[in-house]
């Protein structure tokens, strides 16, 4: 939803990013105000994924340049686990097997880190586990996957749940989503899309990273993003999402190579 | 991060290692048969005993330090270590109030606090300051039930027939090198007698305190339950810094008989040397039990965090016809320390069964290896081990190794092996970092998922205890 008097939430400024030396953002210019969902596309290393990254804070990527104002502050300066508390949410591409912590644990631990930020009350086991049973909901995840390690054994599918699940619990500002449509099912598809779409509203922002049209079908961005070479090369609407869909991308070498780049 | 940030996520400052400032009685540096034949005189013992030394001293005598272990250190120098150090005190209190408050005031220092009014309910301790046992809690109401739990000393005072039937028949005085030495030179240690039918009411327990820089730790640990008899038992280990090595060479024996059985737990936090290797404990200890009865039943579990050096296999002679043997042990090497730990499972009696989960955790540029037995005779038909081996490496400089051994002359017995090895990786410590939880919890949170089916043995007030202990070893300043 495109507000134009809306809070602007996150501003990322020139950015620009390495890993092990090696530049792959060069210039990302965005900004997302309150109640929009954007989507941020391209091929295989244009940099998407390196994007969500280093808005999360891996310390893998390293910041050489830019700037990325979170609610006004410096988003780059602080810690990945003071980020999340403070409303950034990371939906993994791949989220991580952890044996022997237990999901239920790791969900209330978590929950409650974000929960201290916002001044709300802690939650013991107890009402955790009421509160979480109710989220469940918007995933329609089986409570024995509560019981499980975190993700460990989990198919593709269950593992993006656990993503949307943790997004319902942690309540953000911001939610990055990195290719979450990537080994669903149609089935699957449409239960994670349709969680998003739930979680979303007129006082935070989603950040859709993804390679298909199929799960904008689900979720209608405001804004889609074409990235390449590390920064995005064009904006538009929920229209261009369905114009690459015919055009491919080709122009995107096309318009690299007329500016030298490629 | 991050193998910087491991780095200092790893070297937390010990918080036992402060020295109590006591007067000592030390016999001189050295060892010979003058000085077993004065540690006897010294404790009054009784003849046997005497011969039961010397013989274990010749015996000694003749023997090779084992090299066979992982492990790497400067030779110890065996005349260069004081064999017998005691706090200057009268005989052992009748009364605490008779105890020296500075004793009181270190155990209270370690959270071990033996005053009447701050004991932990319902677990006796028996605290033992270098050589000698200082004050054992809870005596009279054990006694209630018949149990008798003192230390090494006041046994064989009270008691000589009981060890002069157990001591040395499970581990005797020549089986290796450190057993030799200890049943030579110990001076003190607990005791625990369960008779026929007695659950005993309490968990027992005994801290083990070394104090003093170039004294050797040699103490006894006997436990005999009788016929359908039942104990908990926790041992606990501090030691102040030094940049020496101090040698620690305990022996444990344990009897179980018919339907009985011993859980016997250890946390061990002898002080580790610092992140440069300097100083620290060797610790050479061996710890066996003995299931001569039908269906008996003895459980080991260890959490070694501490040492220089780990040497150190609890095992199990499951000879009684269903008995049955577990170890349960995690090891946490960090910094310089070496760690070359398992257990030996020898199953003879028929039907027998045990079970092995060992899960060490490496860091730094430690080494942490597993070194186990399993050995199934001819007679043991119908037994079955199950072995579960993992390791968890944290950065990239720290070494895990699995050294299983396993021998069967019965072919209808059933053994099974599990090992796993991973690391500690960024990702999983990023995917909760990105979920709010602080990298030091995220790491502890890791360390002890993995190490839960080992904490859930412990008896519960040390389970906690055990948790936190780990979380402060992989404590410290993350940048």
């Amino acid at each position: 939803m495109i507000r134009p008097d809306a809070e602007p939430l996150l501003e990322i400024n020139d950015l620009h990013a390495s890993v092990e030396d090696k530049p792959i953002l060069n210039g990302v210019n965005l900004q997302v105000k309150a109640g929009e969902i954007h989507a941020v596309m391209g091929r295989n290393g244009s940099g998407k994924s390196t994007l969500s990254k280093v808005l999360a804070g891996h310390p893998a990527y390293r910041v050489t340049s830019g700037s990325v104002r979170y609610l006004g502050r410096d988003l780059l300066e602080l810690e990945p686990e003071e980020r999340s508390r403070l409303g950034v949410f990371l939906g993994f591409q791949y989220p991580i097997e952890i044996p022997g912590v237990s999901n239920l644990e790791f969900l209330r631990v978590s929950t409650n880190a974000r929960r201290e930020k916002q001044g709300k009350e802690e939650l013991d086991t107890f009402d955790f586990d009421d509160h979480v049973r109710d989220r469940l909901q918007v995933v329609q995840m089986d409570p024995a996957f509560l019981e499980r390690s975190v993700n460990e054994g989990f198919s593709g599918g269950e593992k993006k749940r656990n993503e949307i699940l943790q997004m319902a619990l942690l309540d953000p500002v911001v939610a990055i989503l990195d290719e979450t449509d990537s080994g669903l099912d149609i089935d699957a598809l449409r239960i994670v899309a349709g969680g998003v779409n739930q979680l979303a509203s007129p006082d935070n922002c989603t950040l859709l990273i993804t390679h298909y049209q199929r799960l904008l079908d689900e979720i209608i961005p405001d804004y889609v993003h074409v990235m390449g070479a590390g920064r995005i090369l064009r904006t538009g609407g929920s229209e261009l999402a369905l114009e690459l869909e015919k055009i491919g991308y080709d122009w995107v070498d096309q318009q690299l190579a007329a500016e030298g780049v490629a | 991060m991050t193998s910087t940030s491991t780095r200092d996520l790893v070297s937390q400052p010990y918080k036992y290692g402060f020295v109590t400032d006591i007067e000592t009685e030390k016999i001189a540096k050295g060892l010979s048969e003058e000085v077993v034949r004065l540690i006897s005189s010294k404790k009054n013992e009784p003849k046997f005993l005497l011969d039961f030394r010397l013989k274990a001293y010749r015996h000694w005598l003749k023997l090779q330090e084992p090299d066979w272990a992982a492990l790497g250190y400067k030779a110890i120098d065996y005349q260069d270590i004081v064999y017998y150090a005691a706090p200057k005190q009268q005989d052992k209190k009748q009364s605490l109030d008779e105890v020296d408050p500075k004793l009181l005031e270190t155990f209270e220092k370690l959270g071990i606090p033996l005053s009447e009014q701050k004991r932990l309910s319902n677990v006796a301790v028996d605290a033992v300051f270098d050589s000698v046992s200082i004050a054992t809690t809870y005596k009279e109401k054990l006694a209630e039930h018949g149990v008798v739990f003192c230390s090494f000393t006041e046994a064989v005072a009270e008691h000589p027939e009981l060890i002069q039937k157990y001591l040395g028949s499970v581990v005797p005085s020549n089986d290796n090198y450190f057993a030799a030495l200890n049943s030579a030179v110990f001076s003190d240690g607990s005791f625990v007698f369960i008779p026929k039918g007695v659950e005993c009411p309490m968990e027992l327990s005994t801290y083990f305190r070394i104090n003093s820089g170039d004294t050797g730790q040699f103490e006894r640990t006997l436990i005999v339950a009788e016929e359908g008899a039942s104990v908990s038992y926790l041992e606990g280990c501090t030691a102040p810094m030094f940049d020496t090595n101090q040698l620690h060479a305990a022996v444990v024996e344990l009897v179980v008989l018919d339907d009985a059985s011993i859980k016997y737990s250890t946390v061990q936090n002898w002080y580790a040397g610092d992140e440069n290797g300097v100083g620290g404990i060797y610790n050479f200890v061996t710890k066996r039990g003995h299931c001569r009865g039908a269906r008996s039943r003895i459980s080991w579990t260890q959490v070694e965090t501490g040492s220089a050096i780990t040497w150190k296999y609890p095992s199990c002679v499951l000879q009684g016809a269903d008995s049955v043997g577990e170890f349960y042990s995690v090891a946490l090497t960090n910094n310089c320390q070496q760690a070359d730990t398992g257990t030996k499972m020898i199953h003879v009696g028929p039907r027998t069964r045990s079970t092995i989960v060992s899960k060490g955790i490496s860091a730094g540029r430690s080494s942490n290896s597993y070194r186990g037995l399993v050995q199934v005779g001819p007679n043991a038909k119908g037994a079955r081990n199950y072995s579960q081996c993992d390791s968890m490496l944290i950065g990239d400089q720290a070494a895990a190794n699995t050294y299983p051994y396993i021998r069967s002359q019965q072919p209808q017995a059933a053994i099974e092996h599990e090992a796993s090895t991973c690391r500690m990786s960024e990702d999983q410590l990023f995917y909760l970092q990105s979920r709010g939880i602080g990298f030091e919890e995220a790491v502890s949170m890791m360390v002890s998922g993995f190490c839960r089916d080992v904490f859930n043995q412990l008896p519960m007030e040390f389970a906690a205890e055990a948790d936190k202990l780990l979380a402060l070893k992989l404590e410290g300043s993350v940048g």
